[in-house]
């Protein structure tokens, strides 16, 4: 009961789906679009869950007093405040929760990912060797886009833009659609394997 | 219900918040000394607020129009089987009765599987291998030898890609094609994520320089 | 030949933060001496989105969907304000929705300025639904069902109630889907789904990062245009005719690659200068 009504619901889910794709009829037709449409609740919930999973974890580090606990507290009243504000007061533009994601959210959105440009400078001081052909290969083609994307590439050469786009229109499209074409069929086989059972790993252990 | 800020806020509330948010900015940058209490502080601030606004969110957007409304207004009780699944999902925060969470679970894992079989096969692989069958002499030299490039790309990519028959020989020689191929492919990529990195660095200081201290002007 | 040598040997050890100020200096530099570098070549990518748009009849029907976050805000938003501007311009209708949930505060900051300035209406030049969680199962459901998804716009107003959402029952009403793309849901899922199942051209904006994944889908066909990082962008805004945010980082962007370079060919310099050394067996 735990595990098989589990693997019913995900073959009735799937093929339901595949029904409705093939034979877009009824009752197919309005089974499908009635499960597309459950799914965009259930999703809604599934994000609640990450959000309660988080105020767990917290407000068991609050209470056990763990190592740096109070910027739990930080982290619990953002949540709290933010959320109350938002259901209470809307979240269209000029409303109190609109302040928080301009002010608050956004630029530490944007600050802890800008961070990256400083690791990355760094990186590519410390480990982008020409170490082997292949390496050089990156090199060369990290070089030529670096410089053809970058309007100072066109004043030092015209012939850098010309290149980087010709890098990116044929060998890269060409790696870029054998990735595409093997991940495409590597989710299809999952996909396959789940419907059929297989592949169970989505349940977890227990 | 949607109350405008002036009435929660004072007139100046802009600029207390650019301020709020240069703070916030340089606590998150001071990182880059080393892990300090204005990091931590900033961090944890994040977390939090992005969860609160998921929550806001799902309830304006989502909860209220495709599910209460559904029921309560249209009157379509089939939506109950959703609400529960929702509810069984949220199960999983209870240790005791964590494995309801799996009827939700399986739910959006069987829908996603089916959703990926078409999109996969129809938008990726068949789309993809339909857009290599090119002419591999069109009349133009320099088209044609593109149109080379491209197809014998894609093969020799697919080829590194098949690990069923041992990597040697002919199939060694035309795998090692195709690593090059893949090579050129991530330089490129590379390219671009250092591009991208240095984009949102620029926008930070786009804001600390122009919004808040008002040196340079957008 | 010694003093090289000596250099060659301490870059080996060059603290981490003396990079990070070279590179911070290399932004703010730039910056605020405005330097501005404009681009004369625009590719055919950026080229290709912006003429389907301007070719397009006045009151054709465009759907955006907002599907970044604030993280890649330099990147995606100054193409999201210059498409959304060229669309008002153009007198086209603009539905947006947001697969991304704080793409949806985005969306409402973008479409309201630009309202504001163009002097546009909501529910009558435009219509914001907000976000729905789903990714490509909302997709997969708009293609067939637009009102089921989104049975209000983000501000609870039901969708017959709005004007300009008349007549739109799935995706073949509209001329033209772009989105504004830094991950998934986002570019991939609207080319796998969407645009095969309805042939609704699609078109977008994504980060840096993401841009050559999607050169096969310009290249079969599958869509028809694209503006890859803040370098898309600053082109879109300059046949647009005006200066946005990207333009004027452009300067900066520029200067930052020059040092990478150069950081990563004294880096090689001093690595083959190593290998050299250990060849000849030498030790210091």
């Amino acid at each position: 009961m735990k595990r098989e009504f589990p693997m019913l619901i995900t073959v009735i889910a799937g093929l339901g789906y595949l029904l409705f794709y093939f034979i877009p009829h009824w009752p197919f037709n309005l089974i499908g679009e009635m499960f597309q449409s459950w799914v965009i609740v259930i999703s809604a919930f599934a994000i609640l869950l990450g959000v309660g999973s988080l105020i767990k974890v917290h407000g068991d580090r609050i209470s056990r007093k763990t190592e740096g606990w109070p910027y739990s507290i930080i982290l619990l009243s953002g949540v709290f405040i933010t959320a109350i504000l938002g259901i209470w007061k809307g979240v269209d533009v000029g409303t109190p929760f609109d302040y928080i994601f301009r002010y608050f959210y956004s630029p530490m959105g944007s600050t802890m990912f800008s961070l990256l440009a400083f690791f990355i400078a760094s990186a590519a001081f410390r480990a982008f060797r020409a170490q082997s052909r292949e390496a050089t290969m990156l090199l060369v083609a990290a070089f030529f886009v670096m410089l053809g994307r970058v309007p100072i590439g066109e004043l030092i050469w015209e012939g850098f833009p010309k290149i980087a786009s010709w890098l990116m229109n044929f060998p890269t499209t060409a790696g870029q659609r054998a990735i595409m074409i093997g991940a495409a069929l590597g989710v299809v086989s999952t996909s396959i394997k789940i419907l059929i059972g297989i592949d169970k790993s989505y349940l977890g252990g227990d | 219900m949607v109350t405008n800020l002036a009435i929660v806020l004072p007139a100046n509330s802009d600029n207390i918040g650019i301020w709020i948010a240069a703070f916030l900015t340089l606590c998150i940058y001071s990182f880059l000394y080393k892990d300090n209490p204005f990091y931590k502080f900033a961090e944890y601030l994040f977390v939090g607020v992005s969860a609160g606004y998921w929550v806001a969110r799902q309830y304006h957007n989502s909860l209220i129009p495709n599910l209460w409304n559904k029921l309560v207004i249209d009157h379509n009780f089939l939506y109950i089987i959703p609400g529960l699944l929702g509810i069984m999902m949220l199960m999983r925060l209870i240790p005791g009765v964590a494995w309801i969470s799996r009827w939700a679970i399986s739910f959006v894992v069987g829908m996603s599987a089916g959703i990926n079989i078409i999109a996969n096969l129809q938008g990726n692989a068949i789309a993809q291998i339909r857009g290599s069958i090119v002419p591999l002499w069109s009349g133009d030299i320099l088209t044609s030898i593109y149109n080379w490039v491209l197809l014998i790309g894609v093969v020799c990519g697919l080829m590194y890609f098949f690990f069923s028959i041992e990597h040697k020989g002919f199939f060694g020689g035309v795998s090692r094609v195709g690593i090059w191929f893949l090579m050129v492919s991530f330089g490129a990529s590379f390219g671009y994520t250092i591009m991208a990195r240095i984009s949102l660095l620029i926008g930070r200081m786009q804001f600390l320089l122009g919004d808040w201290l008002q040196v340079i002007r957008m | 030949m010694e003093t090289l040598a000596k250099l060659l040997n301490k870059l080996k050890t060059l603290d981490r933060r003396i990079i990070f100020t070279l590179t911070a200096l290399a932004v703010i530099i730039p910056l605020v001496a405005r330097l501005g570098i404009p681009s004369k070549q625009i590719t055919n990518e950026v080229q290709g989105l912006y003429d389907y748009l301007d070719k397009l009849p006045p009151g054709s029907k465009v759907l955006i969907s907002f599907d970044y976050d604030p993280q890649t805000k330099p990147e995606c938003h100054p193409m999201a304000i210059a498409i959304v501007r060229h669309c008002f311009k153009k007198n086209l209708i603009i539905i947006s929705i947001a697969l991304w949930p704080t793409g949806a505060s985005l969306a409402d900051q973008v479409l309201t300025d630009e309202a504001k300035i163009l002097g546009k209406e909501a529910g009558k030049d435009y219509a914001f639904l907000g976000y729905k969680p789903g990714g490509a199962v909302v997709i997969q459901k708009i293609c067939t069902n637009f009102a089921e998804a989104f049975p209000t716009d983000d501000k609870g107003t039901p969708l017959k109630d709005i004007s300009v959402m008349s007549g739109i029952n799935d995706l073949t009403p509209f001329s033209a889907i772009l989105s504004l793309s830094s991950g998934d849901p986002g570019i991939k899922q609207w080319v796998m789904i969407a645009h095969e199942q309805t042939r609704v051209p699609v078109a977008g904006g994504c980060t840096a990062v993401s841009a050559p994944e999607f050169y096969p889908y310009l290249n079969s066909g599958q869509m028809f245009g694209l503006l890859g990082g803040m370098k898309g962008a600053s082109e879109y805004e300059q046949i647009s005719g005006f200066k946005g945010m990207a333009t004027a980082g452009m300067g900066a962007q520029s200067i930052v690659h020059l040092l990478l370079i150069i950081f990563i060919i004294l880096a090689n310099i001093s690595y083959f200068y190593e290998k050299r050394k250990e060849k000849l067996g030498i030790v210091d």
